[in-house]
């Protein structure tokens, strides 16, 4: 973190996932779907060398709170989860200036890499009840879904579509330092 | 390779059909392609009849589909659109969406018309409708237009359908072996 204003040790630092999510929404008609993943899982390593922030998230534990949602979301249509499980985050460029944070790095989608640039905020650390340091990032992103071959949509009988094409992706990350 | 055909026309001599057998009879090595005839026996779509006591005509097709690693589907075109019959068996089929045996099988289409245009809008339904399902659909088309010049007493003479049939199951058979790899992957 090169110009860090708060204090971060050098470390790995775990997932803590049951006080971490990971999500998206896409306008759809004059509201928005709202959408995450319930199985995820990403580190966070600092180093005098510089920092690293990577993660996964499963397709197949895509959750819009509607079932036929969650198996269209798995088809051909979207993710197609059966050939491509699971969506990656992989940066190498942190850049955190007081509490805000700029994350740059590589997402994968469906098979497809593109670059992106997640910002936020950062708070802590703060050490837990266990004494170990904990940190919390809260990234977004927004990325173009047919960038990544995610095409599906619907035309609307007065024109235009009903799905847009921006998604934000909305990235709640709680690090705890390994001891 | 086990792939299901399936008709959507009942007439008996359907062009439709014939193409079915006539694609059985020009597979690659290793393909075994069946036909399926119990279109006719499928009731209308009714959700108070759905669940573990579905008709028995409805579950042999469901049980078919999930034994079957691919389905090839060759349909007339009744007003712009799929038959009837079709949609609804299709419909029992994509229930429950999350769990239909048509979710990732690879699936391709063909048609026939006695029209030039070989059912392509029906085609077109057919498709759309199998994706919303969740199915693989092999973008590949086959539209047999002015049937009853190309296919007599049951028999397809033309040898570009059948190329093209042969085309279409091949590039279906393509698509099973690359999910197959995929999923043992």
């Amino acid at each position: 973190m090169s110009t860090s204003t708060i204090a971060v040790p050098a470390g790995t630092w775990q997932l803590d996932k049951v006080h971490s999510s990971v999500a998206f929404q896409v306008p759809y008609l004059a509201g928005a779907f709202n959408g995450s993943f319930r199985e995820f899982d990403g580190k966070l390593d600092l180093s005098d060398d510089g920092a690293a922030l990577s993660g996964t998230a499963q397709v197949a534990s895509v959750d819009v709170k509607d079932d036929n949602l969650n198996a269209h979301l798995q088809s051909p249509d979207f993710f197609d989860a059966e050939s491509y499980p699971e969506l990656s985050f992989a940066s190498d460029r942190i850049a955190l200036d007081g509490e805000s944070v700029r994350v740059s790095g590589e997402i994968t989608i469906k098979g497809v890499t593109r670059e992106i640039d997640a910002t936020g905020a950062a708070h802590g650390p703060v050490a837990n009840l266990q004494g170990n340091d904990s940190l919390r990032l809260q990234l977004t992103t927004t990325v173009d879904r047919t960038a990544f071959g995610v095409n599906w949509n619907a035309e609307l009988p007065g024109g235009g579509k009903a799905l847009a094409d921006e998604v934000t992706i909305l990235a709640e990350l709680y690090f705890v330092k390994g001891a | 390779m086990r792939v299901l055909a399936i008709s959507g026309s009942l007439r008996r001599d359907s062009y439709n059909t014939a193409l079915l057998r006539a694609a059985a009879e020009h597979v690659p090595a290793g393909v075994e392609l069946e036909l399926w005839d119990g279109l006719k026996a499928v009731p209308p779509y009714d959700e108070d009849d759905d669940g573990d006591l579905a008709p028995a005509a409805v579950t042999a097709l469901r049980s078919a589909v999930a034994g079957a690693d691919a389905v090839l589907f060759a349909t007339p075109e009744y007003n712009h659109s799929v038959p009837g019959s079709l949609k609804n068996a299709l419909d029992w089929v994509s229930r429950p969406l999350a769990a239909n045996p048509l979710r990732n099988k690879p699936v391709a289409v063909v048609g026939a018309s006695t029209g030039v245009f070989g059912a392509v809008w029906a085609q077109a339904e057919l498709r759309k409708v199998l994706t919303a399902i969740g199915a693989r659909v092999i973008d590949r088309e086959l539209a047999v237009g002015q049937a009853a010049e190309r296919i007599a007493d049951g028999s397809v003479g033309d040898t570009e359908v059948l190329a093209e049939l042969a085309n279409v199951v091949g590039k279906l058979a393509a698509a099973v072996a690359t999910r197959q790899d995929r999923v043992a992957a």
